[in-house]
């Protein structure tokens, strides 16, 4: 029964935005981008209040959103302004924007919580399928760029040099946030999609040798978390994306004390 | 008969609107050693981007050997600690090299024992020679070095330099670098080119650091880097009397 029933569904939408989550989270790591995610994902709860307003899908009103707001953000930063400001600027508007713009539709009672935290019961197997494809083009374009992407991390200065093109990658990068982002909202909610993609990855880079090998395990890891957070939030009655967090910090706490006991 | 790599003519670069360099004319002809010094602001690191055609001139041409193989050292490697990336892994981005091939490029820039090591737990000085080692690998006609040297003390600039030299030597490539460590550089260059937004002086490096124009630009009392070459040159040629008039 466990099966065919929202539990299933909703762990699968899970492990497909975790397995997606971390090879990408690992350049938001590594690049710095912790605050750009954020400031992507706050401005798609705007996305869905006019998917709601206009009556399109969700999951294409926070898409168009995010993506918006993270070419906003792309070309604010490079005028010179400072980048974290800017970010900060650009997040905290745009949730605002898309909380009272929600409160304001007059037709829609929605459940605000479910976008901010992620809503299991809302899994639909639509939804399964936007997240499993999304997914897997998101992993596609990491496969694909993965050697340019982390050249143009260590310096964008030897990518030109080697004819690889740091707008370019970082036009990847933000493209492929924005559809993590997007994913994401009905499992971990707007506010707390950006552990997905930093948790992961700093609980397991001490264990890695490799970016190949770091991008594996933080998939495998999120997966997993995902998995066990959304039973935990089945099982305690709480919402579905802070469990999942709460389960990701308890794992990360868990590889701090294995680094500090081990020889 | 040595033929011209790399040239600018009549150069002008904008940040903006702002103009950066203007009327740059400057050639680097093959196996010479050209040291580019001037203050901060003065536009040394947009001269070298320019040349390797990072950034696109607002007037004048840049001529470069048809095929010139430019091997390009940046300023530093910041490698975020999450990062885990050996130096060995790090010559195979963004394409897998020949592994004889990034051996040999590791053993001249003298850092062959380090090539499992994770970039992240190396030293400075180390991580210079891993970007020098990556730059060999296309066994470039000419090195161009941003400040290579940056962040290293007195006994790794000089002895980065003298690597710089002996490449130089085994390899004939030119070298074309940026520094601000005259006394440093100077005995391993052929010619420096002393900029400000526009080529102030250049030549030989002892002409150009008794320039005028140098000498308005970093001072005559500017302690170490003067006093240090002054020091020198009065015992090169016996000259007490400059030396007293100090």
């Amino acid at each position: 029964m466990f099966f065919d029933g929202f539990l299933l569904r909703a762990g699968l939408a899970g492990i497909g935005v975790a397995l997606a989550a971390g090879p990408l989270g690992c350049f938001v790591v590594w690049r710095r981008m912790a605050y750009f995610s954020d400031a992507t994902a706050h401005a798609s709860i705007l996305g869905v209040a006019m998917a709601l307003a206009f009556d399109v899908p969700i999951f294409a009103g926070a898409l168009l959103i995010a993506l918006g707001a993270a070419f906003a953000v792309s070309a604010l930063s490079d005028r010179g302004a400072s980048s974290d400001t800017i970010l900060g600027v650009v997040a905290h508007s745009a949730l605002a924007f898309g909380l009272v713009a929600v409160s304001l539709l007059p037709t829609v009672r929605i459940d605000l919580m479910g976008y901010l935290f992620g809503d299991i019961l809302a899994v639909t197997r639509t939804d399964v399928a936007l997240v499993w494809g999304g997914a897997v083009l998101v992993l596609a374009l990491l496969a694909w760029r993965w050697s340019a992407l982390l050249l143009a991390t260590l310096s964008p200065d030897l990518a030109r040099a080697s004819g690889v093109s740091p707008d370019r990658e970082q036009l990847v990068l933000t493209v492929t946030l924005a559809i993590v982002v997007a994913c994401g909202i009905k499992v971990v909610g707007a506010l707390l999609v950006g552990a997905l993609l930093l948790i992961p990855v700093s609980t397991m880079r001490p264990f890695c040798r490799t970016p190949e090998r770091l991008g594996a395990l933080a998939a495998g890891l999120g997966g997993l978390g995902s998995a066990v957070g959304l039973w935990s939030s089945y099982v305690l009655d709480v919402p579905a994306g802070p469990s999942i967090v709460c389960v990701l910090s308890l794992g990360f706490l868990a590889s701090r004390v294995v680094v500090l006991v081990r020889p | 008969m040595s033929r011209i790599l790399l040239q600018a003519d009549r150069l002008d670069m904008r940040h903006g609107a702002t103009p950066v360099l203007s009327d740059v004319s400057l050639a680097i002809r093959s196996g010479e050693i050209v040291t580019i010094v001037g203050p901060n602001g003065s536009g040394k690191s947009t001269l070298l981007r320019a040349l390797v055609g990072a950034l696109p001139p607002a007037g004048g041409r840049i001529e470069r050997a048809p095929g010139l193989r430019i091997g390009y050292v940046p300023q530093t490697l910041v490698v975020d600690p999450h990062l885990p990336m050996t130096v060995a892994r790090f010559l195979n981005l963004p394409h897998r090299v020949d592994a004889a091939r990034a051996d040999a490029a590791l053993t001249r820039a003298g850092m062959a024992p380090h090539a499992q090591s994770q970039l992240g737990t190396l030293s400075g000085g180390q991580r210079q020679r891993v970007l020098l080692a990556r730059a060999l690998l296309s066994d470039p006609e000419i090195l161009i070095l941003d400040e290579p040297t940056q962040g290293l003390d007195q006994p790794g600039s000089a002895a980065f330099y003298r690597q710089i030299e002996a490449i130089r030597g085994e390899t004939g490539c030119a070298v074309l670098m940026v520094s601000h460590e005259l006394h440093v550089v100077m005995s391993a260059s052929d010619r420096v080119i002393c900029l400000n937004g526009h080529v102030c002086c250049e030549g030989h490096p002892e002409q150009v650091a008794s320039a005028p124009e140098y000498r308005a630009l970093f001072g005559t009392g500017t302690g170490g880097a003067l006093a240090l070459y002054r020091h020198e040159h009065a015992h090169h040629h016996h000259d007490h009397d400059h030396e007293a008039a100090e």
